[in-house]
């Protein structure tokens, strides 16, 4: 009876999780939707608890609520702009705990071995889990040990790989592309170590291939995350998170739990769509981003004729006073700036005096795949007039400004223009289509990929240099 | 240094090269701007602004040439202030190099550089400096509103209670910078404007100004313009010939002229001939800008208007921009502080005469005692309109073949992948045993709907997206609380711990995501 009623319960979650998931097609549907994930995840523990995971809740119960009580409190502080490192922490702790879980479970098949060499009342007294595996043939207990492995490698991973990513993305690391020397081929060493130590471990169930495999596991997670730069954090926090699916449904088929199988396979198959747009987004393959660096170029790029004419705050003013349409493209550098509230408020006064204003998000802007779109909401944009790039580029040629803040690459027109450009085919933002352009810009440099911009060498364009945030202050005072 | 502008000299010139706007800007270059005493008033400037502005106001010109390391003024320079020029001073004004022998030499044997402003090159890097170009773009307005005041009618067609009136009927010849803004005068006043260039190229921005083209039934590659830096070159006979007739076509027809055609270094082409006035309605106007190189119409006369006997008036003035001088000032003092911008590279109020500089060194006519004119070509040639890669119409027969031919490749693509994917399985359910493969169907279906569901999932959403994969990746926990009960105490640690942060995350990953949500609002 419990083991039907706990099925239950997980059939109603996982129906529960994907509903929660599915519910986010749209912004009204998906607050609904976060109440369906709630309920689903209270669902499970409790079925767990009082299922197959009965016994020591004097242990467990004070262990999830302080763990709840300092996700709480994490959770309430936060920043938005620090929305992309918390999801990469997050992701660690997701990590780690499969590999503990995982190592439990290989433990845990040693215990059952024994019991079963002592008896049947041995056996019994073995936790829930114990007993499942007791009951394994051979051949079923390889393929446990194969999945164990599996999850407890993606788990090494994704654990220290979220902790590069939530380094890089705090600040903590140097967000450039730093590898040992040796680069990859470290990398192809400590994969082909782990797949020996995988067969050793096959044949001998030994704990130490398995601590060797795990420690394989977490160099790669360092080194691969620390050879990749920072404007490539979005498919590489993609990436981690489809991981930290695929480490739990792992785990769930060495555990035989269907739930975890279900909610792991959602959330590795999430990741790996998310990682999939975003590549896509900047024209290059998974692999390409992953191994870090940009394609070699074909040939010299195109020569930048013109120069970058600077414009005061003034000027800005004025042309924004004249304009009808206004687009503003934000990029990472207003995160960076937290000029976000600033943003919305220009938009407040200029919507005020009935001018259109709309947003265009490239989908890598930012950190974090919607990176923008969570900042500008929170600084209270509708969201109405938040567009996504395809719904916005054919657009710009009757758009009187165009403001970009802080992007760079993702408005690059040599994308389109020069076919040897280390960009071309990435699909931009047409910005240099409207009637003019401001660039809200710290100085000359060149963005992260060290691509010359020839926007900025445009005629309708117009650089407006300074901190975004400042700068914006500046312009506010100027627009009433 | 200290920036000059002595009153011009020349008779009915109201023009004046530094305006109190502009005298501000130069200030922070680090220059000390001067001016002659008056020398705004023509243009609307008084002293009492000027000195508002910071500009030191000096009583004579002499005290005003004495004082300033560079003078910056609008005319070509008479031979008094071409004697007042001295080593180590640079002047910039208009100095036509071209006809101006006398006064390069003068300069040349005073030492003094000489930037001459219709000299810059026409990239488009100088096109802020480029003073012919904002004058021209004065004269091409100007010379509407002088034909408005000439012309007897409006220019608008009307229905009024008194009776009907017709739209007037301007024609502009030539499409340059004055022509331009001669016909977006006349379209934006009303009247009905035809157009016509000798470089079919700029067809496109006469039709974006609201004109309509004049094109003539001829077969001829013409030139591209922007091979000689934007100017029209001389045309072929044939080409003239059929020309003209379309004018004589179009003469007892329209009711202004506008004839703005020069070509570089000539006398300007003979375009609208004595039959074709002849042919014209009494109270037609022409205005003919090119008068100072001796008129597209042979009965201009230069500097003055004239009504012909069929009563058609012919406007030969050559003062247009200084008939605006407020409006031409500011434009020009402004082509000057750009100048003096690319002069004045550190921003110390110190000039840097680069001669490496493509555009310092095509206006630069003496310079140091040579004089340096002609310059050689510039290093950058001017932007050319590239032209336009016709991608050729697809035919429907052709679209739906494509679209047939793109079915058949996805449905290949996806049997392969189907086939490919199933015998994968199968072969995997030969060896994996039966609990094995009851947990993979779960696994693979699951997926399935993993990539069913996201697709849907909005881009705006993705960080809640992200969040809430996040919060409920932390299904983890199942494992661990099924392992705390065990027996161990490593294993009862481990699980601890993995209970212990699962519960961060699920806690932390579904408060932060409904945080996000309730931000998105609808306006």
């Amino acid at each position: 009876m419990e083991y039907g009623f706990t099925t239950a319960a997980y059939v109603v979650a996982a129906v529960l999780f994907i509903l929660s998931l599915g519910g986010l097609n749209n912004q009204e549907s998906a607050k609904r939707a976060v109440w369906y994930g709630i309920s689903g995840m209270a669902l499970a523990v409790f079925a767990t608890l009082i299922g197959p995971g009965a016994g020591l809740w004097w242990l467990s119960i004070p262990l999830i609520a302080g763990g709840g009580f300092i996700g709480y409190q994490l959770a309430s502080k936060v920043e938005m702009t620090q929305m992309p490192e918390l999801v990469a922490g997050m992701h660690a702790l997701v990590g780690l705990a499969a590999v503990f879980v995982g190592l439990n479970a290989h433990f845990e098949i040693g215990n059952a071995a024994q019991a079963v060499a002592a008896g049947p009342d041995a056996v019994k007294d073995l936790g829930t889990f114990g007993q499942l595996i007791a009951k394994k043939s051979g051949v079923e207990i390889s393929i446990l040990f194969v999945e164990l492995s599996l999850g407890v490698w993606i788990g090494a991973v994704t654990f220290t790989g979220s902790l590069i990513a939530y380094g890089k993305l705090s600040g903590k690391v140097s967000s450039n592309a730093e590898k040992l020397p040796g680069g990859h081929l470290l990398n192809a060493g400590a994969a082909g170590l782990s797949l020996l130590c995988l067969i050793w471990y096959l044949n001998t169930g030994g704990f130490l291939p398995l601590l060797i495999l795990t420690i394989a596991a977490l160099f790669i997670g360092y080194h691969l995350i620390m050879g990749i730069g920072g404007a490539d954090m979005p498919v590489v926090v993609s990436m981690l998170n489809s991981y930290s699916g695929w480490a739990a449904a792992a785990i769930g088929f060495s555990l035989g739990n269907d739930l975890l199988i279900v909610v792991g396979a959602l959330v590795g198959s999430s990741g790996a769509i998310l990682s999939y747009i975003m590549c896509k987004a900047m024209n290059r393959s998974f692999v390409s981003v992953i191994l870090g660096g940009f394609g070699g170029t074909t040939g010299p790029a195109m020569e930048v004729e013109g120069e970058q004419i600077a414009i005061e705050a003034d000027g800005v003013a004025s042309a924004l006073e004249d304009a009808d349409s206004v687009v503003i493209i934000p990029g990472y550098g207003m995160a960076v700036a937290q000029a976000q509230q600033n943003v919305a408020e220009l938009t407040r006064r200029l919507r005020a005096k009935g001018k259109t204003v709309r947003f265009a998000i490239h989908p890598v802007a930012g950190r974090l795949p919607g990176h923008m779109n969570v900042l500008l909401a929170e600084a209270k944009v509708p969201y109405d007039i938040v567009l996504e790039m395809d719904e916005i580029n054919e657009d710009f040629p009757d758009t009187d400004v165009a403001i970009v803040i802080g992007s760079n690459d993702i408005v690059n027109p040599a994308a389109q223009e020069d076919p040897n450009s280390p960009i071309a085919g990435m699909p931009v933002l047409e910005c240099w289509k409207a009637k003019q352009v401001f660039v809200s810009k710290r100085g000359q440099g060149t963005g992260y990929s060290g691509i010359e911009n020839p926007l900025f060498f445009k005629e309708n364009t117009r650089m407006f240099y300074g901190d975004a945030k400042a700068s914006l202050d500046k312009l506010l005072g100027m627009i009433e | 240094m200290k920036i000059g502008t002595p009153k011009e000299v020349f008779g009915g010139e109201n023009r004046v090269a530094m305006t109190p706007d502009s005298a501000k800007q130069l200030q922070k270059l680090g220059y000390e701007c001067a001016i002659e005493s008056g020398a705004g008033a023509g243009a609307g400037f008084s002293d009492a602004t000027y000195e508002a502005a910071g500009v030191e106001v000096v009583k004579t010109a002499a005290a005003l040439w004495k004082a300033s390391d560079i003078v910056a003024k609008v005319r070509q320079p008479d031979d008094t202030e071409l004697k007042r020029l001295t080593k180590d001073k640079t002047l910039i004004s208009f100095f036509n190099p071209a006809g101006n022998e006398d006064g390069m030499a003068a300069a040349k044997a005073k030492g003094a550089n000489v930037i001459a402003m219709e000299m810059v090159p026409r990239i488009s890097r100088a096109q802020k400096m480029d003073a012919l170009s904002s004058m021209a773009n004065i004269a091409g307005y100007r010379a509407v509103i002088e034909a408005g005041n000439n012309f007897g009618r409006f220019f608008t067609g009307q229905i009024t209670a008194a009776g009907k009136v017709p739209p007037a009927k301007v024609l502009v010849v030539g499409a340059g910078v004055a022509g331009l803004a001669a016909i977006g005068t006349s379209t934006s006043l009303g009247a009905i404007t035809l157009a016509f260039d000798v470089r079919p190229e700029v067809a496109e921005q006469v039709e974006s100004m609201g004109a309509e083209f004049v094109y003539l039934d001829f077969e001829e590659e013409q030139a591209d313009g922007a091979a000689s830096g934007g100017y029209a070159s001389v045309s072929s006979p044939e080409f003239r010939e059929a020309q003209l007739a379309k004018f004589r076509e179009l003469a007892p027809d329209v009711d202004i002229v506008i004839t703005t055609a020069l070509i570089p270094n000539r006398e300007a082409p003979e375009l609208w001939t004595e039959d074709m006035v002849a042919a014209m309605k009494p109270g037609s106007v022409i205005v003919d800008l090119a008068a100072e190189k001796g008129g597209n119409c042979k009965l201009t006369v230069m500097d003055e208007k004239i009504v012909t006997e069929n009563g058609v008036t012919i406007i030969g003035y050559t003062d247009f921009p200084s008939r605006m001088a407020a409006q031409s000032s500011s434009l020009y003092a402004t082509n000057i502080r750009h100048m003096m911008t690319d002069l004045t590279p550190e921003k110390d109020g110190q000039i840097n005469h680069d001669m490496e500089d493509d555009v310092i060194r095509g206006a630069t006519v003496t310079f140091e005692g040579d004089i340096t004119f002609p310059p050689p070509p510039p290093k950058v040639a001017a932007i050319a309109a590239k032209p336009k890669e016709v991608v050729p119409e697809l035919t429907p027969e052709e679209k739906r073949a494509a679209e047939v031919a793109a079915f058949k490749a996805q449905t290949k693509q996806q049997v392969m992948l189907l086939g490919g994917g199933g015998a994968l399985i199968l072969l995997l359910g030969l060896v994996a045993p039966a609990s094995f493969m009851q947990h993979f169907i779960v696994f693979a279906l699951a997926c399935f709907v993993g990539f069913q569901v996201i697709w849907g999932v909005a881009h705006s959403l993705h960080t809640p997206l992200m969040a809430v994969t996040n919060a409920i990746s932390s299904i983890i926990i199942l494992g661990a609380l099924m392992q705390i009960g065990s027996g161990s105490f490593l294993v009862i640690l481990l699980a601890a711990l993995s209970v212990f942060m699962a519960g961060i995350n699920i806690f932390g990953g579904f408060l932060v995501t409904r945080r996000m949500l309730a931000m998105f609002q609808k306006s």
